[in-house]
């Protein structure tokens, strides 16, 4: 293969041999880059929650993704909750990590790809806020800079017991569950707990203020950034992977070396 | 050779070894136990792997003694692990955070000591499962049965009180629900966990206590039974499978020294390479992650370790409500009927070679072992007994099974409630059928030999497919086996026939009535005699 490109170069004289492969990876990186920088653009994009502008673009986006169950004026019907009063967070948090538009009625809206552009997001985050007061979307400094170990005890005695103690998420009742909190962003951390999404509780601000808040947020980062001292983890699910390890690996090695041991030479 | 021991040794070994004898008289002991003979079989060295596997432990444990403080008094926390730092916790926590982040080797030495742990409780059950379905359990093996079933029993103890003992939330969990067990006792419970735990649960005494029988009382009763369970084998000598020139008065293999001892050594280290490997990969029982233990978080998924996950499943498939108030006691029947039906099945296993020996009223030493075919009633209740005990264990983890296979909980539940019914139902059936058929076509082999796939036509136009006869070697393994006929119902010396004597009768019945009886040489010859017509 190599060969015949710098047999073919030499004839024609107009390309190196490896001039391919640094064009595709220019194409790549370039586009690669384009993406990043746009993604990372409209993420960051701010708006204005409070111009009418705004809200009459997310009155329309409303009225055409989510009036079907949440109702024309967002009262609610008995497909879906009223959505007076739940505030931007919630709107952020639902619609911004997939959840809704919900894809089916099951027992909990499960996350899936975003349906919607961060600008349409907080559209429409803007119109149900315009709706009624409630819980509006926290701010960067909201999110930074919380006491790691706090927020581990707190994580531990109110979130653990069903997203379990690593954040690996646990089971509830009927099909419902607590997800896995790795890969979360900070953000929608705060709005789960500040507006109590699905099944979970609402944790407001009398309960976790919001510097303790941060500090979960804190504890959650330091263990993502913070792979486990002692190897893999085996998805952080405690002694059943552990023993799942030992029986398939551990024990399965062993008799595999057993029976090579014992084996006749033939 | 015992000539050559006593006189005119040469070089530092053979005069070390002299002057040891001349004082010792050892040669003797060294002759006879390096003569032992071992057969050659990967089943047979399942129980070397739980040895050796008591030997890691010992010596990553004796390690982790050095550091570890067996202590519940509040310390706050100043080593180097950042998301506890400043938190309060038992000394026992602080110091096993200590170990696992501030002492050199310490967070492989503590994993080591762990995943030697859960192979060590592995291979005692992969070693009893071999041990059982070749019924190598039968006379005159039957105790030591008993003393390996012992040896499962207090290997399940070691681990419970060893995880217990870090005092992190995963272990004070596991405690509290050994505490509600108690508790659920009738009368006594109560006075019972208090002295356990010293007091209120969990108390301050109860990591101490965990660690004086961790690593005295429990390691040495485990040793103790250790020597005598390897004793038993030595005095027994080693069981082996059938096959050409095995017999029930001679044992074929190698001689322990040099061969054997030699493959045993090398294998030592093989398991401990596997642990060590295991340890410096993948990470056991991160109780950083866990935090010290309070008694009001829960975590999501919490378990035991896999050998006591039985156990955890006994009390998650009990419904719920079977309380009873009686005599001003509340009598908790889903704690009480899930304990009772763990020590029945425990009583189960232990009393098993004797039930089967009482039942087929073989009185006979066996020194070859069944293949598992060929005891189909046998092989059967193992299968329930491994289906029952599976069902129960896979219930300790229904919470993940819910999540990770995306179905309920409660069907999870359900589901498995309904198979540690029916289950060991359906599995003692196929088993026993699947061994059946495996006899029926084992007969078939023996007496017709193999198909040989060559199609000849006959002079009459017929087809028939040539069979060939097995040589002499392969169908050894096929005819010797016990041929166990039901028990005969006969009147005892006094004439008289007793319920107890019914009844045996009927469980003899039961497990032998469906049976294929080994071909015998005469039925051999008669059947040759009649292929060459």
């Amino acid at each position: 293969m190599r060969n015949k490109t710098s047999r073919s170069a030499r004839r024609s004289g107009r390309r190196g041999p490896l001039a391919s492969i640094v064009l595709i990876a220019l194409g790549l990186a370039a586009t690669g880059g384009a993406y990043v920088a746009f993604s990372s653009v409209s993420a960051t994009a701010s708006i204005d929650l409070s111009s009418p502008a705004v809200i009459d673009e997310g009155s329309k986006l409303f009225a055409a993704n989510c009036a079907t169950c949440h109702g024309m004026q967002a009262q609610g019907t008995a497909n879906g909750p009223s959505l007076i009063g739940v505030g931007s967070a919630a709107v952020d948090f639902q619609v911004g990590t997939g959840r809704m538009p919900m894809q089916a009625q099951g027992p909990q809206a499960l996350k899936k790809p975003v349906q919607f552009t961060a600008e349409q997001t907080s559209a429409l985050a803007a119109y149900v806020s315009s709706l009624a007061p409630g819980p509006s979307i926290p701010t960067q400094t909201q999110l930074e800079n919380g006491n790691v170990s706090n927020g581990g005890e707190l994580f531990r005695i109110n979130c653990a017991m069903c997203h379990n103690v690593a954040g690996a998420g646990g089971a509830l009742t009927e099909g419902k569950f607590a997800p896995v909190l790795k890969g979360v962003a900070a953000v929608h951390v705060y709005e789960a707990m500040l507006t109590g999404p699905q099944n979970m509780p609402v944790f407001n601000d009398l309960n976790l203020t919001p510097d303790e808040k941060k500090d979960i947020i804190a504890y959650l980062a330091y263990n993502e950034a913070n792979p486990s001292p002692g190897g893999l983890e085996l998805g952080s699910l405690g002694p059943v992977s552990e023993g799942l390890f030992l029986w398939i690996f551990g024990l399965g090695s062993i008799v595999a070396l057993t029976v090579w041991i014992t084996a006749k030479s033939n | 050779m015992s000539t050559v021991a006593t006189n005119q040794q040469t070089g530092f070994v053979g005069k070390a070894s002299n002057y040891l004898d001349e004082r010792t008289s050892i040669s003797g002991a060294v002759k006879e136990f390096g003569r032992k003979i071992f057969p050659d079989h990967w089943s047979f060295l399942l129980g070397e792997v739980a040895l050796y596997s008591f030997v890691i432990i010992l010596l990553s444990g004796s390690f982790l003694t050095f550091f570890f403080q067996a202590s519940m008094d509040v310390v706050t926390y100043t080593g180097s692990y950042v998301p506890l730092k400043g938190i309060e916790m038992s000394a026992a926590m602080s110091s096993t955070l200590d170990i696992s982040f501030d002492l050199r080797g310490g967070l492989l030495m503590r994993q080591i000591h762990h995943w030697a742990a859960l192979l060590f409780v592995a291979a005692i059950g992969l070693h009893m499962l071999r041990v059982f379905f070749t019924g190598a359990f039968r006379k005159p093996r039957e105790l030591n049965w008993s003393i390996g079933f012992v040896l499962f029993v207090l290997a399940m103890a070691e681990g419970f009180t060893g995880y217990s003992l870090p005092d992190d939330l995963l272990s004070g969990n596991g405690l509290r629900i050994i505490d509600g067990m108690v508790n659920a006792v009738p009368v006594v419970g109560t006075w019972i966990t208090f002295l356990l735990f010293g007091g209120e649960f969990p108390g301050s005494d109860i990591v101490g206590r965990l660690y004086t029988l961790h690593i005295l009382l429990l390691p040495a009763i485990l040793l103790i039974f250790i020597v005598l369970h390897l004793m038993f084998v030595i005095i027994h000598k080693h069981t082996q499978y059938p096959g050409p020139g095995k017999t029930e008065n001679n044992v074929v293999g190698f001689p322990i020294l040099p061969v054997y001892a030699a493959k045993a050594g090398g294998f030592f280290f093989i398991v401990f390479g596997v642990v060590a490997l295991m340890a410096s990969l993948v990470t056991i029982n991160p109780i950083w992650v866990y935090g010290p233990y309070d008694p009001s978080p829960v975590s999501a998924g919490t378990q035991p370790d896999w050998y006591i996950g039985f156990a955890d499943g006994a009390l998650r498939l009990i419904p719920p409500h079977l309380e009873t108030v009686w005599l001003g006691y509340v009598w908790s029947w889903n704690i009480l009927i899930p304990i009772l039906i763990l020590l029945v099945f425990l009583a189960a296993v232990f009393a098993y070679p004797f039930i089967e020996a009482w039942v087929t009223g073989d009185k006979r030493e066996h020194h070859l072992l069944d293949r598992p075919r060929n005891a189909p009633a046998r092989t059967a209740i193992g299968a329930a007994g491994v289906t029952f005990y599976a069902v129960l264990w896979a219930a300790a983890s229904s919470d993940i099974i819910a999540t990770h296979f995306k179905v309920t909980m409660e069907g999870v539940i359900n589901t498995l409630q309904i198979l540690l019914i029916l289950g060991p139902i359906i599995a003692f059936a196929v088993t026993k059928r699947v061994c059946l058929a495996l006899q029926k076509k084992d007969r078939t082999m023996a007496l017709h030999g193999f198909e040989t796939g060559r199609i000849v036509r006959m002079p009459g136009g017929e087809y028939i497919e040539v069979h060939q006869q097995l040589d002499e070697y392969d169908r050894w393994k096929l005819v010797s086996f016990n041929d166990n006929a039901p028990l005969m119902l006969r009147p005892n010396p006094k004439g008289k026939i007793t319920g107890g004597m019914r009844a045996r009768a009927r469980l003899s019945r039961w497990f032998f009535e469906d049976r294929i009886a080994p071909v015998t040489p005469t039925e051999h010859a008669l059947e040759l005699e009649q292929s060459h017509h």
